[in-house]
């Protein structure tokens, strides 16, 4: 047995006395009614967090979330019910609740022998909480709020925060899975205002990801975060109104790539395609992107805010190709959605927590490299945008209309970067948008984990990239007519 | 601890029922923060949501969820430092381990000169019935035939109708309870049952997707089934054919269901962590005009039966029915005590939010406004999340209709509105009759003079 399933063993079954058997029995009994596939999800989450403000860390938190998920799936229906009592006498009521969508059978039932396989772990099976004392997480927090300070005497604030995360899930299905996984997820955030004279701008930095918290102490990367904050605050104060209307735009290397996750991600998740209600549905095998776009979803990359060894469903991560020098090759699927369109899971089944029921989601969806180089993209440009920092997007999935909202933004001119401009809402159409990229950089870059991504109410970690790239044409909403 | 004030409320005996083990599990926890670990005083709050929802698609059941949530969450304080915990087991080791997290990270917080509970005589003192508890809890049965009568409905509505998202009934019910060490123990309980429906029209080229709901405290006030479902169906076929529209600047009026949002961020900018942080567009601004004359929005906490009732906050003070802009003027902030305390004031009772956010309303319908507005644009759908709360920079993805004449031309789509939102809400030129009251924001819509619309 790996040392994940023993650990995850040690944490979910052992406390209450569960084993093989009594798993193997209750899913017999989900599988008397006309049910396809039951799933049993057991999950334990710990996190912790501390902030500081006005140079003082003044709050922290810690929470624990523990229990399990139990749904029964019949054709298109599911049932779902979960229990944060971890007991056999709650998990059959669970398991009782959920079956009920399907007609009952007879009483027969169907024998399940649970099998683990193994994954090569993407990230160490720790809990950062435990990676940093607690003391050195406070003075992280200060050196980071004091390299903010140092950097301007404009700044007037300065909001930090770190946080842990682990999680162990251990799940076990009809169809013979059982696996388990343990996922460390850390972040680290500053937020800075500045004042010059009662004018105010406000500037964001952090990342994270699978690892522990040293990563912020044995190397600069937490520092970089409060000088780029400070940065980013200051050029929004020298910001003049930003224009409105169709205009060429490109799009800086990194975060930017939330482009890809709003425009075309979303409307590839298998649920909305299934269901015929995406602006992509039925579409496998016809050009939905200039032929320079090969765009991928991996969660196999290690220690990525997105990477996952094994889905909620215990298929393992994979690396998928969506979109293939312009051609949609594929969709992302988890196992039920995969079933009824007759193709393969993706490894992209993820829910939020037990108490959610699991659905198609990201992981870490990029663009590959390009040939050219930034500088010669810029230059191709008369008059545009060049956009290097993102807020948060949506996307309405059935029509395609995505947007996504700058927050550092400079206009070119005559090929040329000459001003910085206020932040501003892109809007496009999902189906539309990548046709007219007609320049890829060659400096594809990953964001610096700070992705969340929302659907149906249920938020899970992502991560995104993409080269710099042109988009000939984009609707920019800014005031400047 | 509990009770200490002997605080009279008429609690439903079913509520009792859920409260009493919530009860214990807060004795608990403060009893073990102040006697086991010695802090100073301490506040928690214990809660339980249950209830389940059915959707339904193309006529056959899709999903039925049955929920159940439970959580206690405490703070603890040692005289200037504190820490929090919360757990969703409410096992006696579980509590006792949560207290133990809570103590931990107190220990390394810094003396912070506000914290702390709010002050003893800031406690509600008397907690009203506000006739929020009407449990429905619809067997499958029930709850399928509505979600079908209201998914066939609204697929009915026209030929175009092409697909659907479905239909789902939810119902739920939720009770929880804030003590702290002053003594104070308030219960707060409430049912919510809703009806939803969305459903997608498509002309051939391509697809459009609309949704309405209804959502209430007591079923009986809820829409009907045909009702929900005849208006998704018409709102999501008025939407194909859309296109989009010249940049251009233009009067706007923004539908309710869209109008709450800008409230919502007023009250973000006059909330107390955004003005002690100076990261508010609205900092400095209380006794300034910031709307026109016209304009009168109130917080109203004890309406009967409203989504947003609430007798006291997160923090046990009692909420209290204000004036929050009169004839324009901005008249008080958004305030905790944390908040109250480092801007040098009193709470407002807000921790938390807001109760029942109410903007006063002319007697204009829909059609009245559209007709004062003579040509110009009609947002019944916003996406994305541009606002910027430190310098008010507005700029958000729309969906609507162009109107000319006071009459709908067509739908448009992909196209932004932008302003600053001083701007803005100084432009607010009427606010119409047609009330949205299916949220803790209730507002008609409201026409704005001009904003900036980028299309084509």
């Amino acid at each position: 047995m790996s040392e994940i399933m023993q650990q995850a063993r040690q944490r979910l079954l052992e406390p209450t006395a569960l084993g093989d058997r009594e798993l193997e029995k209750l899913m017999s009994q989900l599988m008397s009614n006309q049910v396809d596939y039951a799933d049993i999800y057991f999950q334990y989450s710990r996190h912790e967090s501390w902030s500081l403000e006005e140079g003082k860390v003044k709050s922290g938190s810690h929470n624990i979330d523990q229990g399990v998920g139990i749904r029964a799936i019949s054709g298109e229906k599911t049932g779902f019910a979960y229990s944060d009592d971890l007991v056999l006498p709650a998990l059959e009521q669970a398991a009782t609740t959920a079956k009920a969508i399907a007609s009952s059978g007879s009483d027969r039932q169907v024998p399940v022998t649970l099998k683990s396989g193994s994954s090569e772990a993407l990230y160490p099976a720790i809990d950062p909480v435990t990676t940093l004392e607690d003391k050195a997480k406070i003075d992280l927090l200060e050196s980071v709020e004091a390299e903010a300070r140092k950097q301007d005497v404009r700044v007037s604030q300065v909001m930090a925060s770190l946080s842990s995360v682990q999680d162990i899930v251990l799940i076990a299905a009809s169809d013979g899975t059982l696996a388990a996984d343990i996922r460390p997820l850390v972040r680290l955030n500053v937020t800075v205002i500045v004042d010059d004279n009662g004018s105010r701008e406000q500037g964001t930095a952090g990342g994270g990801g699978r690892f522990g918290l040293t990563v912020f102490t044995d190397t600069d990367q937490a520092l970089q975060y409060a000088r780029d904050a400070v940065q980013q605050a200051l050029i929004k104060l020298e910001a003049k109104a930003p224009p409105a209307g169709m205009m060429p735009v490109v799009l800086g290397h990194g975060w930017p790539g939330i482009l890809l996750h709003e425009a075309i991600g979303h409307g590839l998740e298998g649920d909305f395609n299934r269901k015929g209600t995406s602006a992509f549905s039925g579409r496998i095998g016809e050009r939905v992107a200039s032929s320079l776009c090969t765009v991928v979803d991996d969660a196999t990359i290690a220690g990525r805010r997105g990477s996952l060894t094994i889905d909620d469903e215990g298929t393992a991560g994979q690396n998928t190709v969506l979109i293939e020098n312009g051609i949609l090759k594929g969709y992302m699927q988890d196992k039920m959605n995969a079933r009824l369109m007759g193709m393969a899971a993706t490894g992209n089944g993820r829910r939020e927590s037990y108490s959610h029921l699991p659905m198609p989601r990201m992981t870490n969806t990029y663009m590959l490299a390009g040939e050219s180089d930034p500088e010669e993209i810029i230059a191709s440009v008369e008059k545009g945008l060049y956009a290097v920092n993102f807020g948060g997007g949506q996307v309405d999935i059935t029509s395609g209309k995505f947007v996504f909202t700058s927050s550092e933004a400079y206009m070119i001119e005559n090929g040329k970067v000459t001003y910085p401009v206020k932040g501003a809402t892109l809007i496009g159409s999902g189906p539309e948008v990548l046709t007219q990229v007609s320049m890829v950089g060659n400096d594809l870059e990953l964001d610096h984990g700070v992705g969340v991504c929302g659907k149906d109410g249920q938020s899970v970690p992502v991560g995104v990239g993409q080269p710099t790239l042109k988009i000939d044409e984009l609707t920019v909403g800014g005031t400047e007519v | 601890m509990s009770a200490g004030k002997n605080l009279q409320q008429s609690i439903p005996s079913e509520v009792n029922e859920i409260a009493a083990p919530l009860q214990e599990v807060i004795d608990q926890a403060l009893h073990d923060a102040v006697n086991r670990c010695g802090a100073s005083s301490a506040e928690a709050d214990a809660s339980l949501t249950q209830g389940s929802s059915l959707t339904v698609r193309l006529g056959e059941i899709e999903t039925i969820e049955h929920n159940r949530d439970k959580s206690l969450s405490l703070t603890v304080y040692f005289d200037k430092k504190s820490g929090s915990a919360s757990t969703s087991d409410m096992s006696a080791e579980a509590i006792r381990n949560t207290v133990d997290a809570a103590c931990s990270i107190a220990r390394f917080t810094a003396e912070d000169d506000c914290g702390g509970l709010a002050d003893a005589d800031q406690m509600a003192q008397q907690l009203p019935d506000l006739d929020l508890w009407h449990p429905w809890n619809p067997d499958t049965d029930t709850a399928r035939e509505l979600a079908l009568e209201c998914e066939e409905v609204a697929r009915g509505a026209g030929s175009a109708i092409s697909n659907s998202e479905g239909a789902t009934v939810s119902s739920h019910e939720g009770v929880g309870i804030y003590a702290n060490t002053h003594g104070f123990s308030g219960t707060r309980y409430g049912t919510r049952h809703s009806l939803s429906c969305s459903v997608i029209a498509s002309d051939g080229q391509a697809m459009e997707r609309d949704y309405w709901y209804t959502v209430a405290r007591d079923r009986s006030a809820l829409q009907t089934a045909a009702e929900v479902g005849r208006i998704a169906g018409q709102r999501t076929l008025d939407r194909l054919g859309s296109r989009k529209i010249a940049t251009c600047q233009t009067p706007v009026i923004y539908e309710a269901q869209v109008a709450s949002s800008l409230l919502t961020h007023l009250i973000s900018a006059i909330s107390g962590g955004a003005l002690y942080r100076k990261s508010s567009f609205l900092l400095d601004h209380k006794g300034k005009k910031i709307f026109p004359d016209h304009i009168n929005i109130s917080e109203q906490p004890y309406l009967p039966k409203a989504l947003g009732s609430a007798a006291f906050d997160n923090e046990g003070v009692a909420t209290r029915q204000r004036s929050i802009i009169k004839d324009g003027v901005l008249m008080d902030y958004v305030l905790s005590s944390y908040s109250a305390r480092k801007l040098g004031v009193q709470t407002t009772g807000n921790a938390g939010g807001v109760h029942n956010l109410m903007i006063e309303h002319g007697s204009s319908d829909l059609p009245a406004l559209m007709k004062q507005m003579g040509t110009g644009l009609l947002v019944t759908e916003l996406i994305g999340f541009g606002i910027n709360n430190v310098t008010g920079d507005y700029s958000r993805g729309a969906a609507g209709f162009w109107v000319e004449n006071g009459e709908i031309q067509y739908p448009v789509s992909e196209i932004t509105v932008a302003g600053n939102l001083l701007d803005i809400f100084q432009s607010f030129v009427e606010v119409g009759n047609d009330l949205d009251n299916r949220g803790n924001t209730i507002t008609g819509s409201i026409l704005v003079e001009k904003m900036t619309v980028a299309g084509e």
